[in-house]
């Protein structure tokens, strides 16, 4: 039934140790929010999880779909059914949008997908080339709905976005973690790093954690979770209410 | 220039070594091929050579508004389809235009170099092209120079001339087929831009690994006129060296380059020389250059003479692999006060990033690393046509342009 099971994974970039015993068990069908200030770990996180290689592994696993991926490349990892939507991602020279989709999933109905995102504009341009802050996070989300993954990383799909951008983008989120259909049916999963949380307004999470210092200090109920932070802040959060 | 002064300046030159590239032993070619035989149209050539010309990019049969194929050193096709052009293979021309008193040997110097000096000597072969007065076509003119004999130094002297406000696009595929182990491909072009003719000019190259090639070109850009001049060398070659000089010399002439080579061995020295001699003229040089192998020298001067000149170089190199090397070398020169002149260049590998970001959506590194080099090498080309545009894009875009050999 768990779609991702971290154990005690201890990370470090250079000398300095990112996530210490850390462990995450998510659910087929579930999605879950990632809180936490900057440098707390999040993005290391799902850096890990998806396989670049910058970080050392000092211990633990990751099993994805049963199978230890812990030292398995990025593109095997992708191709099991792993999928990000970066926070700051390159720009392509010369690789048009459109063909990126096509090499993605030549099944992909691409103009389909750039219409959802209100993208269509951008199918002939290189991919986030020039683009501003806002139209990157929309060009991930057209990546992703090409590359159907089971398991859906999200860090920050929301910053910089204007609002009619956020609803799309939250909308996006919905379709690829199978909030459309019967809780019951649904196989795949997400996770989602959010600062402020205005994404989680359009899409629906259904756990929530609070990171701190590279692990999971608190876990609950998304809606509540983040009333408290905004009421008493990440430490306050973690003394007041802990459901788990 | 008199034919006897053009075979006197040719005799003191034969020795004389190039300044840039590898010298070359011109004794060691054969000059003389066994004659072709002329065809009358594009269906008619031997299929091996149409083959070599779609190759290159080179697509003989579709709409164009002419022809000229060159096997060795016979011209066996020379035609226009469109009133506004005049193609002829280069010993018609000279017949026909009074040894083209004005054209001939007035841009490139028979005693540049030994290399101009041996095509002074030989016997004129080479295409003549020329769009009349105020005629525009998008059609291109489609030539193949086809070096299909093993050992032979092919020698080709063309002169292209845009008259006054004339259109003219211009492809040449230059090519040799696997079965020729060795070979010389020598060729002096000299392009005439007259006041506010436009003309693009894109050429492919596709060599053997024993090939060596040693264009000549000169370029004069008159009053508001334009060439856009595309260079492409995807395929490995033993040595090519060439330095197109190009002078804008009337009010606001353009001229802008873009030099595309993947290099897997051989010594590739290549480069523009801009002069620009006239207010208001601009240039642009940009080269992108990938090497899994082989030496690559990209060479850019541009030389501003008058106030309001402008300039640009851009020579970005992606090195792929500890047997390459690429020489970046970026010359600017200002004489005048008011110019505005730049350059950049950068030599790298492929980042990283880009890699992961390619490899997280699926990619395995072999194939994001020739997603990246075909980006990297997919040049934005201004002022052609839209199908040559997509031919372009079709050979720079080839499976096989990997991140390594």
């Amino acid at each position: 039934m768990w779609l991702l099971e971290i154990e005690d994974l201890s990370v470090s970039i250079g000398s300095k140790q990112v996530l210490k015993n850390f462990n995450l068990r998510i659910s087929r069908g579930e999605t879950h929010a990632l809180f936490g200030p900057n440098g707390t770990g999040k993005t290391t996180l799902l850096n890990v999880i998806a396989g670049i290689p910058r970080y050392t592994i000092d211990g633990g696993r990751i099993v994805f779909k049963g199978e230890d991926i812990t030292h398995m490349s990025m593109d095997e990892r992708a191709r099991l059914g792993i999928g990000m939507a970066f926070q700051r991602p390159p720009a392509i020279r010369g690789l048009r949008l459109k063909d990126l989709i096509k090499i993605i999933n030549p099944k992909a109905d691409a103009p389909a997908i750039l219409r959802k995102m209100d993208f269509e504009a951008f199918a002939d341009r290189d991919v986030n080339r020039g683009f501003s802050g806002g139209e990157v996070k929309r060009s991930e989300m057209v990546q992703l709905l090409a590359q159907q993954p089971d398991f859906v990383m999200l860090d920050e799909p929301d910053s910089g976005v204007d609002l009619e951008n956020i609803k799309l983008i939250g909308e996006a989120i919905n379709q690829l973690t199978q909030k459309d259909q019967r809780p019951s049916s649904r196989t795949k999963s997400g996770i989602i790093i959010t600062h402020f949380g205005h994404i989680l307004d359009y899409m629906k999470a259904d756990r929530a954690h609070v990171m701190l210092n590279g692990n999971i200090v608190c876990s609950g109920n998304p809606g509540e979770i983040l009333e408290q932070i905004k009421k008493s802040g990440y430490e306050g959060c973690v003394g007041c209410a802990c459901p788990a | 220039m008199r034919v006897s002064s053009i075979d006197e300046k040719a005799r003191t030159a034969r020795g004389k070594k190039a300044l840039y590239g590898t010298d070359v032993d011109l004794e060691s070619y054969e000059s003389e091929a066994k004659p072709q035989g002329v065809v009358a149209n594009a269906e008619d050539l031997p299929s091996v050579v149409k083959k070599a010309a779609l190759d290159v990019g080179v697509k003989l049969d579709s709409e164009s508004s002419g022809a000229y194929v060159q096997m060795d050193q016979t011209p066996v096709i020379a035609k226009s389809l469109y009133e506004g052009v005049e193609i002829m293979d280069m010993a018609s021309a000279l017949e026909k235009y009074d040894n083209l008193q004005d054209y001939w040997w007035k841009l490139v110097a028979p005693d540049a170099d030994k290399y101009t000096a041996d095509v002074a000597a030989a016997p004129p072969a080479g295409y003549f092209i020329r769009a009349k007065k105020g005629m525009k076509t998008v059609f291109p003119v489609k030539s193949c120079l086809y070096l299909g004999s093993t050992d032979l130094n092919q020698r080709v002297h063309n002169v292209i001339i845009a008259e006054e406000g004339s259109e003219l696009h211009i492809i040449t595929g230059c090519t040799t087929p696997a079965h020729v182990q060795r070979g010389l491909h020598i060729g002096v072009s000299e392009f005439f831009i007259q006041k506010n003719a436009k003309v693009s000019f894109t050429m492919i190259h596709s060599w053997g690994k024993e090939v060596e090639v040693r264009p000549r070109t000169g370029i004069t850009i008159a009053e508001g006129g334009s060439l856009s001049n595309n260079y492409i060398l995807l395929k490995p070659v033993k040595t090519l060296q060439t330095f197109p000089t190009a002078t804008l010399a009337g009010r606001g002439a353009v001229a802008s380059f873009n030099t595309v080579i993947y290099s897997t061995m051989g010594n590739i020295d290549v480069g523009s020389n801009v002069n620009l001699n006239a207010p208001d003229t601009s240039a642009e040089s940009i080269s992108r250059v990938v090497s899994v192998g082989g030496e690559v020298i990209a060479r850019g001067r541009m030389t501003g003479r008058v106030p309001g000149a402008r300039a640009h170089l851009e020579c970005v190199g992606l090195l792929l692999s500890d047997k390459g090397r690429i020489y970046s070398i970026p010359e600017l020169d200002g004489q005048s006060r008011d110019l505005d002149m730049s350059h950049e260049a950068a030599v790298g590998r492929i980042s990283e990033e880009e890699l992961e970001y390619l490899m997280s959506r699926g990619l395995n590194s072999e194939e994001a690393t020739s997603v990246i080099v075909r980006g990297f090498l997919d040049v934005e080309i201004k002022g052609l046509p839209e199908e040559l545009k997509q031919e372009i894009k079709n050979i720079t875009q080839r499976e096989d342009l990997k991140g390594a050999p």
